[in-house]
């Protein structure tokens, strides 16, 4: 009864999720290498129209993988795909947080943690990197990749705002 | 229904009581005003709205679930949870955090898919690609903020970022070679 491709997305990410030590914003650059270039479900095109819509929509980062699961296979992929990113690290979590007030101030905890704090930040500038890259086809694309930038650093401004400007100039063309 | 699950969640913690459907419905309330990352709204929930955590909890819980695999919200929402309720607490805290957020992204998507050849929904989708991307990129230097002072840490990030987003290698085999790197630095140069 259960499909080839949605074991598939299973198995695909539930290793996804073993790796996402950086959170959903950590891994575009496997996941687009493993749903675009390794299996061919999405092309370029469709990888970045799901990731704005993901952008859009009210809720975590991670809702891009619902996204993925129902291009792939309808909505039972997308239940699938979230289940397998969430449901094993979840089980994990619950168990690790029952022992992990004991070992809150143990050395090799700290050294983990200092040591994995540098490897989330150069993985988001990759996700952010590749985005763009494939995102980001004229000059006026990358004009409002670039103003974001800023405008997120440099003020308070709520993200909503840009994304709403992205879209108006992406409906007017200019983009 | 709140009554019947008595409280034997494993940690006996002097906190405030909070109930199954209370953590259903204040995950679901924080699952669907975050846009572009739910993080925040959490935080202002747990801490400043509800006071189910103090400052200090919420940054224990917040750094536990960055050091987790899976997405950090959900191990948030799951610790918080559990702390409170136990596996039920988990699931009540998980499920609201997610059912409504999964449901309204996959109808926006259809809905999109209806109206993908109109060139105007085509090129918002295009402009919001372009913001949202620049989103990203903003968030890996505002984290790398609290790296930057420290060379070892920005070299670590400096190499990571070349294998993953300029080399694309897979990340499996770019963990494998650079954690035990880095937790070594981490370990070496502690103060």
């Amino acid at each position: 009864m259960i499909s080839p491709v949605l074991l598939e997305l299973a198995l695909q990410f539930l290793v996804l999720s073993l790796l996402s030590i950086g959170g959903a914003n950590a891994i575009i650059p496997e996941i687009h290498l493993r749903v675009v270039d390794v299996h061919h479900w999405l092309t370029d095109a469709d990888f970045s129209q799901m990731f704005a819509l993901a952008q859009a929509a009210p809720g975590p980062n991670v809702l891009i993988v619902s996204l993925i699961g129902w291009k792939v296979a309808g909505v039972a992929g997308a239940l699938v795909a979230m289940l397998a990113m969430c449901g094993p690290t979840s089980a994990l979590t619950y168990y690790v947080a029952n022992v992990w007030e004991r070992f809150r101030d143990a050395p090799l905890r700290i050294a983990i943690q200092r040591g994995l704090e540098p490897i989330t930040v150069g993985l988001v500038l990759s996700s952010g990197y590749v985005l763009t890259r494939m995102t980001d086809h004229n000059e006026a694309a990358y004009a409002v990749t670039g103003a974001t930038v800023l405008l997120s650093l440099g003020t308070r401004l709520h993200p909503l705002w840009m994304l709403a400007a992205g879209a108006g100039l992406g409906a007017l063309g200019i983009v | 229904m709140d009554a019947n699950l008595s409280a034997d969640s494993p940690p006996p913690v002097p906190a405030p009581r909070v109930t199954t459907r209370a953590l259903f419905t204040e995950f679901l309330k924080v699952g669907v005003s975050g846009f572009g990352g739910v993080l925040p709204f959490a935080r202002r929930m747990l801490v400043e709205r509800r006071a189910w955590l103090t400052d200090k909890e919420f940054n224990e819980v917040l750094s536990l679930s960055q050091f987790l695999p899976g997405p950090n919200i959900a191990n948030v929402s799951i610790i918080v949870g559990r702390r409170f309720q136990g596996p039920p607490g988990a699931i009540a805290a998980i499920l609201g955090l997610m059912l409504m957020p999964i449901a309204i992204v996959l109808l926006l998507a259809m809905v999109f898919a209806e109206f993908a050849q109109v060139d105007a929904v085509r090129g918002a989708c295009n402009g919001v690609s372009a913001s949202a991307s620049g989103l990203v990129v903003a968030l890996a230097l505002k984290m790398g903020n609290t790296i930057r002072r420290t060379p070892w840490q920005v070299g670590v990030a400096v190499v990571a970022f070349a294998a993953i987003g300029l080399a694309r290698q897979p990340l499996l085999w770019v963990l494998a070679a650079l954690v035990p790197l880095a937790v070594a630095c981490g370990w070496w140069r502690r103060e």
